[in-house]
This record gives structure tokens, sequence and C-alpha cells, in this order.
């Protein structure tokens, strides 16, 4: 029954799997710039939500707490990043030490959010989580007088790019004779960042701390029975989801170099909690595929539908944008009716399985 | 036998009290769920915990783990009170319990549910989750090692890897005993740990019993299953609309007469008579 994927007992094959995986991720901007620097930056946006949706996979996948406002935490890293990097105040704070910050600020919001809420579940939570969002949003829109911290709906421009020493992530440069375009900088940055989030998240899910927030998501009672502070545990997920949230706005933020309350409304919410339940929620490497598949595959269509109606009726019948979005709720009601559980089924079944074959 | 063995183990060990409740109230609205019950369990007993449907049994645990408040009363554990205690911190302070209705987190492994058990008497934080250091890697081994044990210890680690769910009625019950034991508790609660098992079963259940006490646990335990409950309870509390009506050997409260009244109701009994 082992398949060619099942590496177990086989290291140099694991070993050559991984090179090649590698050489591929560190060949993909490349490939892509050859395509059109668009898709580089495609691909980096794809990646900060995988940091988003892997932030909000520890609240929703491992603890169980159904968080509408998650983009929250995202605006709060962009403008802190955004206020300490940029001329809106005069203040040019380097990046290695604004990320921290936003992450940090982040956290104080998830728990500020989390301890009115700890009580609530479900639907409630919900609510509550999505009127955070909405509050964030609005307080950023109009913290603008009587002292300007946001600039109100115009937004913050002119934000610094990551720098560390004479490098900068905005120019382009050459390098070896290739052109290394400020995209591509971003996107090895990006890679490597996510490859730190990716093996913090599962560790943290094969921990202690980890197999507690599955008992909350469980059974709260039984969790509390059992000695489970669940109310820290709680705190823990939403502080622990918030820094992600932080941290990815805060690159959100150098990458875009610009940022307006705009890009923190709740269908951004929306749409990172579709990325978390359709790749399996609670299963790290599921949310990764979810969050790329819902990054690309509108894009993909935004470059397709239009020119194939063309092609077939000879004008545009319907508007791509709609017909986009159209394709996407579809999909998604598809998902949901085929594969309830996600792409990748929930990790606790899988690690099940895996240890059986193991012999226990 | 068995049981005259346990209570030699009882006296044997120290005869101090291990849990004192005094006078604890608990009401719902207009109704009393609990009224004035005061009771001792010994270190060492296996204490029964008997009564008709809608006694007060499952509310006395509820306010014992800190799932409610008491509204008048309360509990001494090991000489310390347990009063304003939430449910997590009654569990840190050694008191573990099943659930009537069996509540195991269901999509988790056997495995992982005991593994949760040992969350109170484990220390890793979220820098130690993550970073993985040595002191980390040795508790998780060593959690993961207490768990298989427990397992083994109550009869279902040829499930360890399935979950929860998907464990047969019998096996369940065993695997939240197993969970419970695994937090380290000195008093075990037991709520109906035999419903639904077949005689087999029961008889298995009698076994672990003894063994959880040998081992140093002392047990309070709610049952309906009377063959059961006098074959392995030192003592028995009986409890009718929320009032202790008769405490003390298991054979003695056996023919305590209120006792029967309150198991067949007065009525019943005046028309068996007349038949």
């Amino acid at each position: 029954m082992r398949s060619y994927l099942d590496v177990r007992g086989r290291p140099a094959l694991a070993w050559v799997g991984v090179a090649l995986v590698a050489a591929a991720l560190v060949a993909l901007p490349w490939v892509l710039a050859g395509i059109g620097t668009a898709w580089v930056r495609i691909t980096n946006l794809a990646i900060l939500y995988c940091f988003l949706a892997l932030g909000l996979n520890i609240v929703v996948g491992f603890a169980g707490l159904l968080d509408l406002g998650y983009i929250a935490f995202y605006g709060v890293g962009a403008y802190v990043y955004a206020l300490l990097a940029s001329p809106h105040f005069g203040i040019h704070l380097p990046f290695w030490a604004i990320l921290p910050l936003g992450a940090a600020l982040a956290c104080v919001f998830g728990v500020l959010l989390g301890t009115p809420t700890l009580k609530l579940r479900g639907d409630y939570l919900a609510i509550v989580t999505l009127g955070f969002g909405e509050i964030v949003r609005i307080f950023l829109n109009n913290l603008s007088s009587p002292f300007n911290l946001t600039n109100g709906p115009q937004g913050i421009t002119l934000i610094d790019p990551f720098r560390i020493g004479d490098f900068s992530f905005a120019t382009t440069q050459q390098v070896l004779g290739n052109t290394l375009s400020s995209p591509i900088k971003y996107y090895y940055f990006l890679l490597a960042v996510l490859l730190v989030v990716i093996v913090v998240n599962l560790r943290l899910q094969n921990s202690r701390i980890g197999r507690a927030w599955e008992a909350i998501r469980e059974d709260e009672i039984a969790a509390r029975a059992m000695g489970i502070n669940t109310r820290n545990m709680k705190l823990l997920a939403f502080a622990m989801g918030a820094s992600f949230g932080g941290v990815a706005g805060g690159m959100f933020s150098a990458m875009q170099g610009f940022i307006s309350p705009e890009s923190f409304v709740l269908v951004e919410s929306i749409m990172v909690l579709s990325m978390v339940v359709l790749g399996g929620m609670g299963n790290v490497f599921g949310v990764v595929i979810g969050a790329l598949l819902l990054s690309y595959v509108p894009e993909v269509l935004r470059y397709t539908v239009g020119p194939a109606q063309k092609a077939v009726f000879g004008r545009t019948l319907i508007d791509p944008e709609v017909f986009r979005m159209l394709l996407f709720g579809l999909a998604l009601v598809l998902m949901m009716l085929f594969r309830p559980a996600g792409i990748l089924p929930s990790a606790v079944r899988k690690r099940e399985l895996q240890r059986r074959t193991d012999g226990g | 036998m068995d049981r005259a063995q346990g209570t030699r183990a009882a006296a044997a060990s120290a005869q101090s009290d291990l849990l004192v409740a005094r006078n604890v109230t608990k009401r719902f609205g207009g109704v009393t769920a609990l009224a004035d019950v005061s009771f001792t369990i010994r270190r060492g007993e296996i204490y029964g915990l008997i009564g008709p449907n809608g006694a007060g049994k499952t509310s006395l645990f509820n306010v014992l783990t800190g799932i409610y408040g008491p509204d008048g009363g309360g509990f001494d554990f090991d000489d310390r009170p347990l009063a304003g205690l939430k449910p997590n911190d009654v569990a840190a302070r050694g008191i573990a319990r099943t659930f009537q209705n069996i509540r195991l987190f269901a999509n988790l492994s056997a495995l992982e549910n005991v593994m949760i058990g040992r969350h109170v008497r484990t220390r890793a934080n979220v820098f130690g989750a993550i970073l993985r250091n040595a002191r980390t890697l040795a508790e998780e081994r060593a959690i993961e090692k207490r768990a298989h044990e427990l397992l083994e210890y109550v009869g279902v680690h040829s499930r360890a890897n399935d979950l929860a769910k998907h464990l047969a009625y019998g096996d369940q019950r065993r695997l939240e005993i197993a969970r419970a034991l695994a937090t380290d508790p000195r008093l075990l609660a037991l709520d109906e740990p035999a419903a639904g098992m077949n005689a087999t079963e029961t008889a298995a259940l009698r076994g672990l019993l003894e063994n959880i006490r040998r081992d140093g646990v002392t047990i309070l335990l709610i049952e309906h299953d009377m063959k059961l409950v006098m074959s392995v309870c030192d003592r028995v509390l009986v409890l009718d609309y929320g009032r202790k009506i008769a405490e003390g050997p298991a054979a003695e409260v056996q023919k305590d007469d209120k006792v029967i009244a309150a198991y067949l109701g007065g009525e019943v009994t005046l028309n068996l008579k007349g038949a």
C-alpha cells in the first residue's frame, strides 16, 4: 500500500524530493517573470494569504473559534508598518524592528478581541468578531481628525520598502547577469518566512499547546475537566493567530508602498476563512493549498474569461469580473458538497493513519 | 473476597479524610437539586453514590468539580477548601472525573485523548513548542509513554490510534477513565461508568476499579448497576430528591427502609404487599 510519496524509511528519496521542490521554488519566480512580472506579484500576494490563512487556522482550525474579523489584525500590522516607515510622521525605522512591533500590537488586539468573547462560541462568536473587524476598519477610516493618525480613506503613501543596509527590495539590479526585480526579491524573502511559519504551525499543532487547543475545539467542558485552562488557551490562540496576521500586514505595507482601509474589508476576512475551510481546517498543508488556490484561480480567470468569450461569441457577454465571482462561488459550493472536510482531510485523521502504518 | 481485600487495603492506608462535603446546597430556579448534603470520603475507599433518577447525583458531581458553584456549603479536599475553584483548578488539585454521557474528544485518537489528560501535569509553553528544546522533547516523550501505559492499564491499547468516536461503547468508557487517570488524580469521580455495558464488560470494569483503588486512587462512583455497587463499594451514600437519605456500608444501606421506598416508591410498595 506504500505509495511513491511515502518516504518513511527511505531518507535518500525524501532528500531528493526536498531538493526537487526547493529547486522548483527557487526557479519559480524566473519562470513567472518570463510570463509577466504581474504573476510574480500575484505569487507574492498568494504567499501573504498563506500567512493569513495559517494564522487564522490556529484560531479556527486548531482551537475551533470562528473568527470573521481576522483581517483586522492584518490591518493593524499594515498600519503599524506604514506609520513607522513612511513620510506620514517622518519616521523611518528598519523593517526588522517594525515587524515584531506590528506582531506585538496585533497580538494585543487579539487579546482585546478574545477577552470579551471567551464565553461565546459558533454563531455568536462569529457575529462579535465580524463587528470587531468592522470597528477596526472604521477606526482606520476615521482616525484622521482631530489628530491625523491614519490619514483616513486616502491611506498612507510612500511607505518604505524593506532595506538591509544598501540592499533595497524596491529596486531592480543585476546579479550575475540576471535581472533581480523587486517582486523577485520579495518572493525569496516571503518564501523564507513562509517556511518558518509552516514549521511553527506544525510544531504548535503537535505540542502540549496544540493538543489543548484541539481539546477545546472538540469539547470545551471536558477540556476544562481535564485541567486545561480554557481561558488562557483561547486567548493564546487569538494572540498567536493575530500576530501572524500582524506580520503579514507589515510585509503587505512594504510590498505595496501604499495602504488604505479599503484593503481590510469584510470580504477579505471571508476570503481568508474560505481558504482555511476549503483547504481543510486544522491541516497546515491543506490550508496552504487552499490559500494558493483561492489566490491564483481568480487571477487565472481574470486573464482567461474575457478572451475566451471574445473567441467564442465575438464579444464580451458577461463582465469578466462578474463571471469570475460566479465561477468562484460555484467552485466553493461544489467543494463543500463533495469534499466537506476540505481538499486535504483534517490533519488528525491523517496522523492517525500514519501512526497505524507505523505499527503503533 | 475482593471486597475483603479492598477493605483491608483501605484500612491499611491512612484513615484520614480525603473529601469532606459540608451542607452542600444547589438550587436551579425553584428546584432544589441538592439540600444540605454532607458526607466524608476516606482515602483509599471506593465510595458509592446512588439514588433514583433525578436524585441530584450528577449535580453533586458538577458542584464538586467546579462546573457549578454551590448555593450553600462546600467541599474540603485534602484539608483545603475547593470553594470558588474553576473546573481546571479542581483538576489541578487532584480530582478527575468522567461524564455520564461520554465526553471524549471524539475526533482525536484514543492516544491523543489520554495525552491531553497529561496537560495539567506538564509545563511546555508556546516557546517550548516552537523551539522544541531538549526539555520539551523529553516531556513529550514522557507524555506519550505515560499515555501508552494508561491505555494498557485500562485495556484499550489495541485501539490507541483509532479515533475515540470509532471505539466500542465500553471501550469509550474505559478510555474516559484512562484520560481521567492521566491527570494523576487522588480522587477519581466516575459518573455511571457501567451504563450500557454488558455483564462481561461490567465484570472487567469491576476489576479495573479494584486495580485503581489498589494503586492508591480513591474512587467516587455514581452507578445504577446495584450488583456492581454492592460488590465494589466500601460505603454508599443514597440521595433522593437532593437529600441524603442514607449512608454507610453497602450491605446496610441495601436494607434501609427509606432507600427501598425511594427506589420502589411508597405506593408501589404498599400495593406489592397487598398483592
